[in-house]
């Protein structure tokens, strides 16, 4: 019995404390997803919000955890000693009451504060992505720059992003956890004529401070595969962010010279139906249905960041992705011959 | 138990026996009926629970496919919530409170059966889904458009639909019942604030169940037509708005997350000053503060929504609200603490839950004082931060609660102890287990793991903290399998208890263990709020002398019938035809009729 009233009581209370402190040093790893690590001021300004919230918190949870441990000890049952019956105490009531609610008005203040900074309205220069989600992959357009692109989307560092959110389907979340927070892709019927601008609702603002690769996934169920709608945001140098768009816009490989292995493929794309849902710029495949394949050959990844972006990987998924990524709507495609999928691969790596 | 003179009159029918089941309309009765249903649910949320831990355990595990893991998080939040932390309060409502009020059983007994059964029925409805392979799998909270027929074609989101329809009508009835009881049945001197707690906060969640349901009812109204007859209440390209659903089961969500909470509350507040030795400190305010979580539940809907982009004053609003009903929570918290306070304690089972609900709630209170702060929350929601959060509250605060209760009444109902020292290692396993589980959460959530996620990618090196919570449930399932073996065992042959075993203040202890069906011979006049501990010479269970002749409530088989009725009502409407729901209107129309020229005591 003691056992279990006094040894096992306090062998967990160190057990926790380790524990505690193994956990708080996993936070020095690399974790491509933190919170903690934002290249944004939106994503700094949300965890100053949070520090304040998680001490002022910690403070109550102490004082609880002290008193509960003081109280436990001291007024455990001893032969003799008899209890005093008292019904309540009017000052104790309203000191615990004004307490708490004095530290509820200090957290209020910056979350409120912060929360208008959050509906900012971004800068009338700011590039504008319309970032659309879909049953389980993100499509990225950019109107100001003519190119649509998916699953990867390239922001210049330095400049600020408007990210205009929406769904062609079912609710989505787009979620980049180093940039920020998450918004809700929410479809959006279509805008009778003289509809008003996107409402705040749809859409979430920033600005990129450091070049990198900055992965997310969607964040709200959006159906059997909602685990594997991830994706890739590449923030390079504004330098670099033009020779992409130049690059998407014009792509230099998209009709491959004669003779070629690529230019095999991209017959075989065109032949045996692929432009029925996919789009390369520069070539008559206009298919919005899937992806754009434009660039497709330099993507991190394919299937919307759930396979590596290799020859093998990419028969595969074209072969049959459901196989892969259960439920996708991408037709399978197992009657396509060894050697037009040979040539397709080369041709798709080839988009650069 | 001297029956000198006098006879209890009820319908001679047998006390045995499975038709005396079936018929019961005795609270006592049915609320054993409700919790060894409830109990049988947890068992299977449980397992659900597990595969979902064992699919999780590793990165791109493939134990579970995507389609089979969204069935499990769906049904294992739709059974825990729906199928066993409801249920089970009003098992306990049902066998405590009348006894805690000094009545022979609720107002309307019959109507209390016709709950238990429309809940039984409705919670066969629910998983008779997986006989067709078509469990829900969209949720507990399901989302439209997702819940549309074009993105769930199948039957499983009209399974989740009717299902959820048919538990509201017992919840709702229910409501009704409690409500009823508590204003008129109780024993003369016995005013409101000299109510135990458990009474109190059984009453206040009642005005919650009778008015959060009915939304939900509305929602998914809402939805069933959109399914079943074509309209397009949540359909975008059809004018519908898909964010009505979310405002409409979130209106319901939160005050449902106070039904959950404020029976565990009111259980520890009957449990710590009996185990303490000492009054509850505060009693008025702890009253008060029930009240006021109550009323500010309902205006707290939209922090689930931070996410959803409702423009700064909407979040500023319910930043404010949500933030403010901490603080009541606070004062609980603090009152509990002063109970406790110069008391002389006693390290029971019963004790140990109450006791254990002080900390690990607090934990999710904090958590949730983090969510309630909209541009935090952007990070926070939809992760497993969130869960973290959820699941501190609700197995640190309501199993606690629950299983508090359970050891406290446990002989009262059976007149039998459940074994201490099993039940300290059901503690020790069940606090163990659920911290290894849901600490790590907080930490996997903000290191960028979204919830609701089959599977997630080994380059996030979450696996540690997975792994970890993974080995969490299955502690957490031993504490269970050792719970079950403490019941079973002491059902057989568990130490024999008297009226008063724990020495407690409230009424249900002035009568024997278990009570005859009459709960109480006579009662007198209540004075004071502990009126065992005020005035013991008045109360001896054992000198119950029944002097005049009692008038038992018959039972009856109408509420069995019209629970079938009310699940057939709803079931056919999975036909997409108009007309089958009439059939099940119709003979429920029948069973009610009977039922209401049947008299309530047959003599």
């Amino acid at each position: 019995m003691s056992f279990l009233s006094r040894t096992l009581p306090r062998t967990l209370a160190v057990a926790s404390i380790a524990m505690l402190a193994a956990l708080w040093a996993g936070c020095a790893g690399d974790y491509p997803q933190s919170t903690f690590s934002p290249v944004t001021e939106l994503g700094v300004r949300i965890n100053e919000l949070f520090a304040s919230l998680f001490w002022w918190t910690m403070l109550v949870l102490v004082i609880v955890f002290v008193l509960l441990v003081y109280i436990l000890i001291r007024f455990r049952s001893r032969p003799g000693v008899e209890p005093k019956k008292f019904y309540g105490n009017n000052l104790a009531e309203i000191g615990w009451t004004l307490g708490p609610a004095m530290i509820v008005v200090i957290l209020l203040v910056p979350t409120v504060r912060t929360i208008f900074y959050t509906y900012e309205e971004p800068p009338e220069d700011a590039l504008v992505v319309e970032a659309v989600g879909h049953q389980w992959w993100w499509e990225f357009r950019y109107p100001q720059l003519g190119i649509i692109t998916a699953n990867e989307m390239h922001l210049p560092v330095g400049r600020p992003v408007d990210i205009r959110l929406s769904s062609a389907d079912v609710i989505h979340n787009w979620w980049v956890p180093r940039l920020g927070g998450k918004r809700y892709n929410y479809p959006i019927a279509a805008r009778p004529q003289g509809a008003p601008e996107p409402k705040n609702y749809e859409r979430i603002s920033f600005t990129v401070n450091e070049p990198g690769q900055y992965s997310g996934q969607c964040a709200e169920f959006c159906g059997e595969s909602h685990a594997l709608m991830r994706m890739m945001v590449v923030a390079e140098s504004p330098e670099e962010f033009d020779a992409w768009v130049q690059g998407m816009k014009a792509p230099a490989n998209a009709v491959p010279a004669a003779g070629t292995l690529e230019e095999q493929g991209y017959n075989a794309f065109l032949r045996v139906g692929c432009t029925a849902c996919h789009a390369v710029a520069g070539t008559p495949a206009m298919g919005r249905l899937g992806p754009d394949l434009t660039g497709i050959g330099s993507r991190w990844k394919i299937g919307a960041g759930l396979l590596p972006n290799t020859a093998e990987h990419l028969a595969k998924w074209i072969r049959n992705s459901a196989e892969v990524k259960p439920g996708s709507k991408m037709l399978a495609f197992p009657n396509i011959t060894d050697e037009d999928m040979t040539a397709i691969i080369a041709y798709l790596q080839s988009l650069r | 138990m001297a029956t000198a003179e006098a006879t209890i009159r009820t319908a001679a029918e047998p006390k045995s026996g499975i038709w005396s089941w079936i018929t019961t309309v005795d609270h006592k009765r049915i609320g054993i009926m409700y919790g060894v249903t409830a109990l049988a649910f947890f068992l299977i949320g449980g397992i659900e629970a597990l595969l979902i831990r064992i699919q999780l355990a590793k990165p791109e595990n493939d134990f579970l496919s995507a389609e089979v893991y969204n069935q499990m998080f769906t049904m294992h939040g739709t059974t825990m919530i729906f199928l066993f932390a409801m249920p089970i309060f009003v098992a306990l409502f049902n066998y405590i409170v009348p006894l805690q009020i000094g009545a022979r059983d609720v107002a309307f007994p019959r109507l209390n059966a016709l709950s238990y059964w429309i809940f039984l029925l409705g919670g066969l409805f629910l998983n008779a889904s997986f006989l067709f392979g078509a469990a829900p799998n969209a949720g507990w909270f399901g989302y439209a458009p997702l819940t549309s027929t074009t993105y769930s074609p199948g039957l499983n989101i009209d399974f989740w639909a009717v299902g959820l329809q048919i538990l509201g009508v017992s919840s709702i009835m229910g409501g009704v019942n409690f409500i009823t009881t508590i204003i008129n049945l109780r024993a003369p001197g016995m005013t409101l604030m000299r109510m135990p707690l458990f009474t109190w906060m059984t009453f206040v969640t009642s005005f919650l169940l009778i008015t959060a349901l009915p939304v939900l009812a509305v929602g998914l109204f809402f939805l069933s037509f959109d399914r079943f007859y074509g309209t397009n209440f949540y359909v975008a390209n059809a004018g519908g708005e898909p964010i009505l659903w979310q405002h409409l089961f979130w209106i319901f969500g939160h005050p449902e997350v106070y039904i959950l909470i404020l029976p565990a509350f009111g259980i520890i507040s009957d449990v710590l000053p009996t185990f303490a030795r000492k009054p509850l400190f505060g009693y008025a305010l702890v009253v008060y503060s029930g009240v006021l979580i109550a009323f500010i539940s309902w205006g707290v809907w939209a922090h689930h929504m931070f996410a959803t982009g409702l423009g700064p004053i909407a979040d500023s609003f319910f930043a404010i609200t949500t933030m403010i009903v901490g603080i009541p929570t606070g004062v609980k918290i603090f009152n509990w603490l002063a109970t406790l306070w110069g008391g002389k304690i006693k390290f029971t089972t019963a004790m140990l839950f109450a006791i254990g609900l002080i900390p690990l709630f607090t934990m999710g209170g904090v958590s949730g004082m983090h969510h309630a702060s909209p541009p935090a929350d952007l990070q926070q929601t939809d992760t497993y931060y969130v869960v973290a959060h959820f699941h501190y509250v609700i197995l640190g605060g309501v199993a606690m609660g629950i299983f508090s209760g359970i050891y406290y009444w446990f002989p009262k109902i059976t007149g039998k102890f459940l074994d201490e020292t099993l039940g300290k290692w059901h503690f020790w396993l069940f606090v163990i287990g659920v911290n290894l589980t849901f600490f790590p959460m907080h930490f996997a959530g903000l290191l960028g793991m979204p919830r609701r996620t089959f599977t997630y990618s080994a380059e996030l090196n979450l696996q540690t903290y997975n792994m970890i919570e993974t080995i969490g449930g299955f502690v957490t399932a031993i504490a269970t399998l050792v719970f079950i073996w403490n019941v079973v065992r002491s059902l057989r042959k568990g130490e024999a208890a008297g009226a008063n075993p724990w020495g407690a203040h409230t009424l249900e202890w002035a009568t024997t263990s278990p009570p005859p069906e009459y709960n109480f011979a006579e009662l007198p006049e209540i004075r004071s709020r502990e009126p065992l501990w005020d005035h013991p010479e008045d109360y001896d269970a054992q000198a119950q002398i029944v002097t005049h002749e009692i008038h038992m409530p018959s039972p009856s088989f109408w509420p069995l019938l019209t629970a079938i009725g009310v699940t057939v009502t709803f079931g056919l409407m999975m036909t997409k035809l108009w007309w089958p729901p009439l059939i099940g209107l119709a003979w429920t129309a029948i069973a009610v009729m009977n039922w209401a020229y049947e008299p309530a005591s047959k003599h």
